[in-house]
């Protein structure tokens, strides 16, 4: 396993998802309100680039005809079959047990940490002011 | 395979109303009035979803000599009971009367069924039972009836049919199903159409075999609005039996509602479950018609496929003719499972059975 | 578990799902203007004054709208120029055609609006130029695309004229006859024109959608597209039965017909119900000299789009079985939300001789491309 900056926290707006390359592998990393994460972008249904879904929120009703907005922006809408699932943990909502995307570990790290590595950062150069997203694959 | 060793219970059989006219006794005076001044007496209430005598509807040899295959409660008790040894049946109507437009007459009509049923059928033989018979029209109505026939313990289940003005799931059918519930009723939903729609999106067929053959489909239909509607959230405890449906349509049909499902949840958010969980749960299919795949291996896999040995009930559909003798068991189906179909499942399915 | 996931060794497009045939694709157009051009100037005038006139409430939109924005596509397959996904033929082909190099792909257009159109003189002039738009946009510049004959079913000597006005041009591979007429196909008023596709060996293809104005299901109006959507599968089960009761097999030996993009495997159980129903009933069609399922089997196809997803993969192998490896074709619906990968959509392997089959052998059989 090996730790890669993917991008300046300011570079991923919140709401929104960076879809980066790591060892052959796209993997799509998440803004959800200041917390990142980091999902495979291929959909365990039919391999759909699943972080080019829309991100959405879970639409809930205890009962018929009561509506609930919940997780605002936590979830993510498969493009094509439109599973969802949660950006936070992979789980899919049919099936969280067993139907999941692949998660990966991503924090924030300060550049001057970075800066004492091991690390790659193929495309994404390190400043020791700013800090960066790091995806562990 | 023939039933008979185990004393079984069947689930689905049709007496039929001989004539209008015996209907007359049981009436409220004031409906009485109504119907004699109309001359309706003499009208039979036929459903076309049912032309008595076609072949299918009525198996040769249990053809009476005269009247309507069902009318004669003697033949009748003698034919289902004598022949499958049967410890219970269950009396279901199809007639008319269920789908009148006037909301009023509809529900007198069926009160008048309910009550002919009770003291000609019911007090004259114990092993008999029915179902409720009640307006499609009138949610509101059907209601009332279904609680003034409940007090009579012989009455174990609500009848209604498949196709009717709206999909069945709909919230204005509600009343039916909250009732149902609170009383500890099934609700079976019995093939048939109000064929006040064409029985498909693409019109109306030429033939009966094909209208007969699309009751299948019109269960597919009504299963999905039960499902999206959300009739098994509001009521969870709900029994729903789909009567005389064909049965092996069914694991094709679950694959494609689940698969629906996990795209298209979000349209109907109350359906938090997968739809096939709360078909287990809740839905059971009486077992005639049987629409086999005429190998014991396509049985069995269609019965892997419903993967629920608690959903089969047994039925003889009697006087429909779907097979011949005593024959009322499909093969192929295994040993352990048959005790199950004929008596465990309709006991736990329909609790005033006990 | 009841779903059978994605097995992540799979990284590279497999030998067996290059070079298929998809057995249905949807163009679009940019605008609707497009269709001026292959319209005379009256109905150009009509097209944009009165406009198109359907069975439903709704003048411009589904009566049930889809769960994804351009009325049910595919989220990623939207241009760059944010034109509608299935209009831009460059892109088409990077996404589907040049990707897993298909062999043909067989156009299915729900466009033009010419199969319900209740005008059936601006249905059948509607139902010509979207024919000659599907060459001019599709067919010509990329020859793998194979274009479907639209007609409108109600306006019978314009369809048959339309019908043998395209009739051996190998541009075209079938008719599309919409599913949802106002009677069921297999009714003798409709025999003229099946009678011209069979004559001029263009298969019948019955793409799933419209409205002839009846309810969903027999059981009245469906509230939700979450009923819409499997009540597709209702439709095509009453065409098969109309079909095959009324005799038009009987009378038509040779006519095929395709089922598009209504899945498969409630077909076998409605093969064995039509039996056994018929059993009980033969006096009354007494023009039907086989089983009911035998016709099935000597006429009919099924193309794989949705895709069944039995609880226990296996299953997929019998329900194929027991339709017949030589008469199912895949298509993947491209660009439709709903739509399968090649690569993806089987969950279960397949034996090679039907994949083969399946892929492309049986739509081979079925089409004349050449």
């Amino acid at each position: 396993m090996t730790r890669h900056v993917v991008a300046s926290v300011g570079e991923i707006a919140p709401g929104t998802c960076k879809v980066v390359t790591i060892k052959g592998r796209e993997i799509g990393v998440f803004n959800v309100n200041n917390e990142f994460f980091a999902l495979i972008n291929r959909c365990p249904h039919q391999g759909a680039p699943l972080c080019r879904g829309a991100i959405v929120s879970r639409l809930v009703a205890p009962s018929p005809g009561e509506y609930r907005l919940e997780r605002q922006g936590e979830m993510l809408r498969c493009p094509w079959h439109c599973w969802e699932f949660d950006i936070r943990t992979g789980q899919s909502w049919c099936d969280p047990d067993s139907v999941h995307a692949r998660t990966y570990a991503c924090e924030v790290e300060p550049g001057d940490a970075l800066a004492k590595g091991p690390f790659a950062a193929e495309t994404v150069p390190v400043e020791v002011e700013q800090k960066y997203v790091v995806v562990t694959v | 395979m023939d039933p008979s060793s185990f004393q079984p219970i069947d689930c689905d059989v049709h007496p039929a109303i001989p004539s209008t006219r015996v209907l007359l006794p049981y009436l409220d005076p004031y409906w009485r009035e109504h119907i004699t001044r109309r001359g309706m007496e003499v009208d039979n209430l036929e459903l076309s979803s049912f032309p008595a005598n076609a072949p299918l509807n009525c198996r040769a040899d249990w053809r009476p000599e005269r009247g309507p295959a069902g009318a004669d409660r003697t033949l009748l008790c003698r034919h289902v009971f004598d022949t499958f040894n049967s410890r219970y049946a269950i009396l279901n109507v199809l007639n008319g009367a269920q789908i009148m437009h006037s909301e009023d007459l509809s529900a007198a009509l069926c009160r008048a069924i309910n009550r002919w049923i009770a003291a000609e059928w019911l007090d004259r033989d114990p092993r008999l039972r029915a179902s409720i018979t009640v307006p499609v029209c009138s949610p509101e109505l059907a209601a009332e009836e279904i609680e003034r026939c409940a007090e009579d313990k012989r009455f174990v289940q609500v009848l209604l049919l498949s196709q009717t003005e709206m999909p069945l799931g709909r919230r204005q059918y509600w009343p039916v199903y909250r009732v149902a519930e609170k009383l500890g009723l099934p609700v079976g939903i019995h093939a048939g159409s109000a064929q006040v729609h064409a029985p498909s999106a693409t019109g109306w067929f030429s033939y009966y075999v094909e209208d007969y053959v699309q009751q299948a489909q019109g269960f597919a239909g009504t299963l999905n609005s039960l499902l999206t509607e959300g009739v098994f959230v509001k009521f969870p405890k709900l029994k729903v039996v789909l009567i005389e449906s064909g049965v092996t349509w069914f694991p094709a049909y679950m694959w494609r509602i689940n698969k629906t499902w996990r795209g298209v949840r979000a349209e109907t958010p109350w359906q938090e479950r997968m739809p096939s969980e709360v078909i287990r749960e809740n839905v059971r299919l009486t077992t005639q018609p049987f629409d086999s795949p005429g190998s014991i291996a396509g049985v069995e896999t269609i019965l892997e496929e419903i993967g629920s040995d608690q959903m089969l009930l047994f039925s003889t559909d009697y006087p429909h003719w779907h097979f011949d003798g005593a024959d009322a068991v499909p093969e192929g189906l295994p040993p352990d499972l048959i005790r199950k179909i004929l008596v465990d499942n309709p006991l736990e399915t329909y609790p005033r059975l006990a | 578990m009841n779903v059978t996931l994605l097995n992540p060794q799979i990284e590279t497009t497999q030998q067996s799902h290059l070079g298929f045939i998809d057995c249905d694709v949807h163009p679009y157009f940019k605008s609707p203007a497009e269709f001026d051009e292959f319209l005379p100037k009256k109905w150009r005038e009509h097209r944009a004054s009165i406009g198109g006139r359907t069975r439903q409430g709704l003048a411009k939109a589904s009566n049930y709208p889809r769960m994804s924005p351009g009325n049910g596509q595919r989220m990623d397959a939207w241009p760059p120029d944010g034109s509608h996904p299935g209009s831009d033929l460059p892109f088409m082909q990077m996404q589907l055609l040049d990707k897993f190099n298909v062999a043909y792909g067989l156009l299915a257009p729900l466009v033009g609006g010419s199969a319900g159109e209740r005008n059936i003189d601006f249905g059948a002039a509607m139902a010509t130029a979207v024919n000659d738009w599907q060459l001019a946009r599709f067919c010509d510049p990329d020859p793998r695309l194979k274009g479907a004959v639209q007609i409108n079913i109600e306006h019978e000597k314009a369809a048959i004229a339309e019908i043998e006005a395209r009739a051996g041009d190998r541009r075209f591979c079938q008719v599309n006859i919409p599913p949802r007429s106002i009677e069921p196909l297999g009714r003798r008023r409709y025999w003229p024109i099946l009678e011209a596709c069979a004559a001029n060996n263009f298969p019948v293809s019955l793409h799933l959608g419209g409205t002839a104005g009846h309810p969903s299901t027999g059981g009245g109006v469906v509230s939700f597209y979450h009923e819409e959507h499997p009540s597709y599968v209702q439709s095509m089960a009453a065409l098969v039965t109309s079909l095959v009761c009324e005799g038009v097999f009987e009378h038509l030996p040779n006519l095929k017909v395709v089922l598009v993009e209504g899945g498969f495997a409630w077909l076998p159980p409605l093969c064995w119900r039509l039996d056994n129903t018929w059993k009980a009933l033969k006096t009354e069609v007494p023009f039907l000299r086989k089983k009911p399922s035998e016709y099935v089997r000597q006429n009919i196809w099924v193309t794989t789009q949705p895709i069944e997803e039995p609880e226990r993969p296996a299953d997929m192998l019998s329900t194929l079985e027991w339709i017949g490896i030589d008469r199912v074709m895949f298509s993947t619906d491209y660009p439709h939300w709903d739509q399968d990968d090649p690569r993806f959509a089987f969950k279960v392997p397949l034996p090679e001789e039907w994949k083969r089959k399946i892929y492309h052998d049986n739509a081979m059989e079925v089409y004349d491309f050449e």
